[in-house]
């Protein structure tokens, strides 16, 4: 197991296909910048900044930190603000509790989040809007279901002071 | 996923429109649906799972009992509503209100008027048999502006049931309850603040 002081650390620890892995022996305290994707499968405390990049945070990742990058998928757990300028993907079993900012979210049914979101409309996903106006600015995980709907509202009452 | 129409969700959706960049609670916990729906309209959502909240907070021996303990009370509060005043315009409470006793249930009403603005919105649902031991639950989601999904989760012993009157004297601090009578077992409402 290794661990690192408080301090910027250079990052890869292993590289493959030019993506970064932190194993899930390894815990990091400090600041993470990466210029290529990184996938952290162990623990992370302080920040992470891939600003161009894709972070992953595998089954075993255990992140304690504010991240930033390009595009965000969590598989493990995350404890912080989240900001991807492109996405985030949330997926089953995955845990996140902190602030989302990004342009478009994926949360697959299962995942735990709590915590605001903040869709932010940048300059390429509103070029993408305007090219496929059908296709909207959240991407759904999964269509709508299709059971047959009932029909239920058959009035109102309403008190007042 | 079961959907159903709803005309409470239709008067929630109106008191949203033309008005983007509103502040959503939704105690639902996160899910795509209701995501893509509230941000394809420019709002922000916070989003908590509120009776997963409840079980983590209370759910170790007896769940209504636990309740009572002040020490969870404070520990379940700070989690669940450590908001500044009127942060929200709007608030998705779905069928939470039920699964909370006294005096913890009197607690986060003062707690839900605090942190909702003056003339903000609240759709809540209730269960209509009075006396029912165990009630379905769900998790709720927008489907669409008057479209509920609805994903079963298994069945919850209630802290109470609620009647008309016993839901005017739970909302008493707010400025008008609005009920919606449906032919199924829900009870839908849509309070202003």
């Amino acid at each position: 197991m290794s661990t690192f002081p408080s301090r910027p650390v250079e990052v890869p620890v292993e590289t493959s296909r030019g993506n970064a892995v932190l194993g899930k022996s390894v815990i990091v305290k400090g600041q993470i910048f990466s210029r290529e994707d990184l996938t952290i499968d162990g623990e992370v405390e302080g920040n992470v900044e891939l600003q161009e990049h894709r972070l992953t945070v595998g089954p075993n990742g255990k992140v304690m930190a504010s991240i930033k990058a390009r595009e965000i998928v969590i598989i493990g757990t995350v404890h912080g603000n989240v900001e991807a300028s492109d996405k985030i993907d949330i997926r089953k079993d995955a845990k996140l509790v902190g602030d989302i900012r990004t342009a478009r979210i994926v949360i697959e049914d299962g995942a735990y989040f709590k915590g605001n979101i903040d869709i932010v409309k940048t300059p390429a996903a509103n070029a993408n809007a305007n090219a496929k106006p059908q296709q909207p600015q959240v991407v759904a995980a999964k269509p709508p279901a299709t059971a047959p709907t009932s029909s239920m509202a058959a009035g109102a009452a309403e008190s007042s002071r | 996923m079961q959907t159903r129409n709803s005309s409470g969700l239709l008067q929630f959706c109106s008191h949203l429109e033309d008005r983007p960049g509103l502040n959503i609670l939704d105690f639902a916990g996160a899910n795509q649906s209701t995501i893509t729906f509230l941000t394809n309209n420019y709002h922000r959502l916070y989003s908590q799972d509120l009776l997963l909240q409840l079980d983590e907070s209370f759910g170790d021996g007896d769940f209504y009992l636990n309740q009572s303990d002040p020490h969870r009370m404070a520990d379940f509060l700070e989690k669940s509503f450590s908001f500044p005043d009127k942060q929200f315009d709007a608030a998705l409470v779905w069928d939470t209100l039920q699964f909370l006793s006294s005096p913890l249930l009197e607690t986060v009403m003062q707690r839900l008027w605090r942190v909702m603005r003056p003339g903000s919105c609240l759709l809540a649902v209730f269960h209509a048999e009075e006396h029912a031991n165990n009630l379905p639950c769900y998790s709720y989601r927008i489907v669409d502006q008057k479209t509920i999904g609805l994903l079963p989760k298994g069945m919850r012993k209630p802290a109470r049931t609620f009647n008309n009157r016993g839901l005017e004297k739970l909302f008493q601090d707010f400025e008008s309850v609005k009920f919606f009578l449906t032919r199924d077992h829900l009870r839908e409402v849509i309070v202003r603040r």
